[in-house]
Formats: structure tokens, C-alpha cells, sequence
């Protein structure tokens, strides 16, 4: 009776993996690049972002049109007002990736100041985050979804240990401040990656539960 | 306050049980929606709400309807009944005599006889149910030479003749195009301040456009009755969420 629908649904659904898939990628990258001075690879991900834009604007048609075209209630409504607000979030998760990437292009050439390089551990836990925030979606596994919430704040205090680190380093030797303040602001960019995917999984549970930040939506 | 209370009610037609154990409260001032697929016991349960189903041959009814605290069953007579419950069927239904005539029919029925209180109450029901302006120069022409829509919306003006409390709607637009449907859910709106009111509708997006509350039938049971945005957006039973994402039905 609604076998058009179920395989829309099971389109758009698909087109989430793929989105999540390519931002995950997107980090990662980042995260690699930033990590070896890997100017190509930063550049890649750059690149790259115009295709987790069009993947935006796909998904967000998909949904306009089934909003239009099957007047969806109850999960339905849930789940397809649930992929509109992700993917807000998701893309700007690859414009933080791509951020990242041009400060590393910034910093190329100039190789890191001993003791101030980047932390893989932001880049790691934010990764975690975002992976686990798409897995809860696919999985439909609202537990999953607030453990990446409750994770946001092991992000939080990475960022402020890193921030305070590099006070420290810039006070120790002002020569230092130029490449901490780059760095302080790649690791504002991952702490801004953990939030959205935290967002994904406020979403994720209001998907499965009707719940939004604890508060009943209806 | 609920206009109705309707405990543990349960209604045969002969050994066919078409309700089972409803219980359920209508709010004044709000529109109530009953919902279900074919069959379910919405149609059945509207009309035990003004008794036209004592005009069915072996139907029985246990439990309660109250109307105001009155028990509908008990000592409430039933042209009384009708007077205060007034009813709109799926099919507009206007007698084939003028429009005036039409809407006077029901306070002649009451006894009213006076040509000043007859005019007043003509006038002010086709105002309440927003058809006036366009009857109002053919009053004494046949209400059977009007649209669908206007013919719908003189039913309704016809049931306000008789002030009454509730007005029970059968599907009133299934028979309607889209605009006359606009119109006539802008006035079920209108009337909620003044009367409670309880419809039946197949569609559900009439349901989530004009009803506070919206109740789920099923094979004769009430499954679920909840606000319509819980209904339409977080159902608790999977039952209900079946049947309004079109699942079965």
C-alpha cells in the first residue's frame, strides 16, 4: 500500500549513510593532514566539500518532496524532520573539516614548534563522536545517541586542556604565538564538530522517542 | 468541562458487538475527531451520541452516555436529546423545500412561531455557518438548487437553528471538492467556540488541520485517544501508528 513510500524512505535513508560516510572522511582526512603537514591531502578535503554540499541539497529536496508529496505523520514525520535538521549539522561538520584543512595549508612549510603540536586526541574523540552520532541514526539506537551526547563533554575538557596548554606555551616564549593561535583555533573546530554531532543525536532521539532535549516535543 | 462522558459503553446490533468497552470524554469548545478504517465503529459511535441508533432494528447499548452529567440513556427525553445534539451527515441532505424554510424547520419543530423569531433565527444560523452572504437574496428559492458546498454548510446552519450544544459531523466533506472543504473546516473552526464539536473523517489531514483531540477505532475498540498532535506525531500504540502512516487501512 505505501510501497512508493517505504522506498523513499529507504532512499533517503541511504543518502544519510553516504552523507555521513563522506563527512566522517572528510574528518579523518583533516585529521591525517594535519597530523603530517599533508598538504595534498588537505587539499583533497577542500575539494571535497562540494560534494558533501550537493549531498545537502539532495537530501533536503528528497525530504521537501516527501513532506509535499506523502504528508507524513507520526515515525514518518519523525524521521524525515529528523534528516532535515541533521544534515544542517552535518554539513557544517565538512566545512569545519575543510577549515581545518585550510589552516593546515597555513601552516605548511613551517614545521611545528616542538611541544606545540596538535593533539590527535580532540581529532580522535570528535571523529568518534560523529561516527557514532550516524551509527545511532542507522541503528535506530537511542542509548548510542546519548552516549555521543554525554561524550561532548570528555570534547569540552580536551579543548580546554589543549587551550590552556597553549597559553602556557605562548607565555613560556611569545615567538610561539602565531602557530598557538592557528592551533587554538583548529582545536575550537574540532570541539564545534563534537556540538554538531551532539545536535545529530538530540535529533536522533527525538527521531526515536519524540523526545528533544528532554523536553516532549508534543 | 466534557459535554460527554461516555463510560464502559458497549452497543450489539443483534449478536454483533460493534463497540466494545468505549470510554471517552468530549471537551466543550474543542473539535474531536474520531478516525479508524471502514468498519471500525466511529460512524456507530457518533450516532449513539444522539440516539439515532435506537432507529436500528436489534440494537442494544450497555454502559453510559452523559450529556452534561445526564445520563442520554436514562431519563433524557430523546427530542430533547436531539435538540441540544445536533447532527450533519456525510451527504448534504437540505429538504426539498426553500432555504428559509430549511433552517426554520427546526424551531417550527420546537414550537417557535413567531415570523420575527423565525427571520432572526433564519439569518443568524446561515451567518453562523457563513453561507448568508450568498443565500440571503434566494431565500425562498429551493435549497436544492445550490452547490454541494453551500447545500453542506446549509445542513449545518440548519442543525444551529435549534441552539445546540454539540454538533456530530458524519464525514461532511467527503462528498466536497477541496475549496468547499476549505470552507467548511474554517467554520467547524469558527463554531468550536461556541459548540463542541465531534466529527467522524477518513481524512486524516483534515484530522490534524481541525481537531484538539483525535480518537483511533479499531474492529470496534477505542485503541488510542490523545491529543491530535501526540496522535499524528508520537501515537503510543502500533496499532495507531500503522494505520495513520497508511500502513493498513
Amino acid at each position: 500500500m505505501r510501497g512508493h513510500f517505504d522506498d523513499e524512505l529507504a532512499k533517503l535513508n541511504n543518502s544519510l549513510i553516504e552523507m555521513g560516510a563522506l563527512i566522517e572522511d572528510a574528518i579523518a582526512r583533516a585529521a591525517r593532514a594535519l597530523e603530517n603537514q599533508d598538504v595534498e591531502t588537505a587539499r583533497g578535503v577542500l575539494a571535497g566539500d562540494d560534494r558533501i554540499d550537493d549531498k545537502e541539497k539532495e537530501i533536503e529536496s528528497r525530504c521537501l518532496r516527501l513532506l509535499i508529496g506523502q504528508h507524513p505523520v507520526a515515525r514518518d514525520f519523525r524521521q524525515i524532520s529528523t534528516a532535515l535538521k541533521m544534515i544542517t549539522d552535518m554539513e557544517r561538520i565538512g566545512d569545519q573539516a575543510a577549515d581545518i584543512c585550510e589552516i593546515c595549508l597555513e601552516l605548511s612549510g613551517r614545521p611545528y614548534i616542538p611541544k606545540l603540536e596538535p593533539s590527535p586526541l580532540m581529532a580522535d574523540a570528535t571523529m568518534r563522536m560523529v561516527t557514532r552520532s550516524i551509527d545511532a541514526y542507522v541503528k535506530k539506537d537511542a542509548d548510542l545517541a546519548q552516549d555521543v551526547i554525554e561524550s561532548d563533554d570528555d570534547v569540552d575538557r580536551l579543548y580546554l586542556a589543549v587551550r590552556a596548554e597553549l597559553i602556557d606555551l605562548v607565555h613560556e616564549d611569545p615567538a610561539n604565538g602565531e602557530q598557538a593561535f592557528d592551533l587554538m583555533q583548529i582545536a575550537k573546530y574540532f570541539e564545534r564538530i563534537g556540538d554538531h554531532a551532539c545536535n545529530i543525536a538530540e535529533w536522533v532521539i527525538f527521531f526515536l522517542t519524540g523526545r528533544h532535549k528532554d523536553q516532549q516535543v508534543f | 468541562m466534557n459535554v460527554f462522558d461516555i463510560t464502559d459503553l458497549n452497543l450489539w446490533y443483534g449478536k454483533f458487538q460493534a463497540l466494545q468497552n468505549i470510554n471517552m470524554s468530549a471537551s466543550e469548545a474543542e473539535i474531536t475527531a474520531l478516525i479508524g478504517p471502514s468498519g471500525c465503529g466511529k460512524s456507530t459511535l457518533l450516532k449513539t451520541l444522539n440516539r439515532m441508533n435506537d432507529l436500528v432494528p436489534g440494537c442494544r447499548v450497555t454502559g453510559s452516555v452523559c450529556l452534561s452529567g445526564m445520563d442520554i440513556y436514562g431519563n433524557l427525553n430523546v427530542n430533547d436529546l436531539r435538540k441540544r445534539v445536533g447532527m450533519v451527515f456525510q451527504k448534504p441532505n437540505p429538504f426539498p423545500m426553500s432555504v428559509y424554510d430549511n433552517i426554520a424547520f427546526g424551531p417550527r419543530t420546537h414550537g417557535v412561531k413567531s415570523r420575527y423569531a423565525l427571520d432572526e433565527a433564519v439569518e443568524n444560523s446561515l451567518k453562523a455557518a457563513a453561507i448568508w452572504d450568498e443565500v440571503k437574496d434566494r431565500l425562498r428559492k429551493s435549497a436544492l438548487g445550490l452547490s454541494g458546498g453551500q447545500q453542506q454548510r446549509l445542513c449545518i446552519a440548519r442543525a444551529l437553528a435549534v441552539k445546540p450544544e454539540v454538533l456530530l459531523l458524519d464525514e461532511p466533506t467527503s462528498a466536497l471538492d477541496p475549496i468547499s472543504t476549505g470552507k467548511i473546516e474554517e467554520l467547524l473552526l469558527e463554531l468550536k467556540n461556541d459548540y463542541s464539536i465531534i466529527i467522524v473523517t477518513h481524512n486524516m489531514q483534515q484530522a490534524t488541520r481541525i481537531s484538539d483531540q483525535t480518537a483511533f477505532f479499531l474492529l470496534g475498540e477505542m485503541i488510542e485517544y490523545d491529543s491530535t498532535e501526540k496522535i499524528f506525531s508520537m501515537p503510543q500504540d502500533k496499532r495507531t501508528e500503522d494505520y495513520v502512516t497508511g500502513r493498513f487501512g
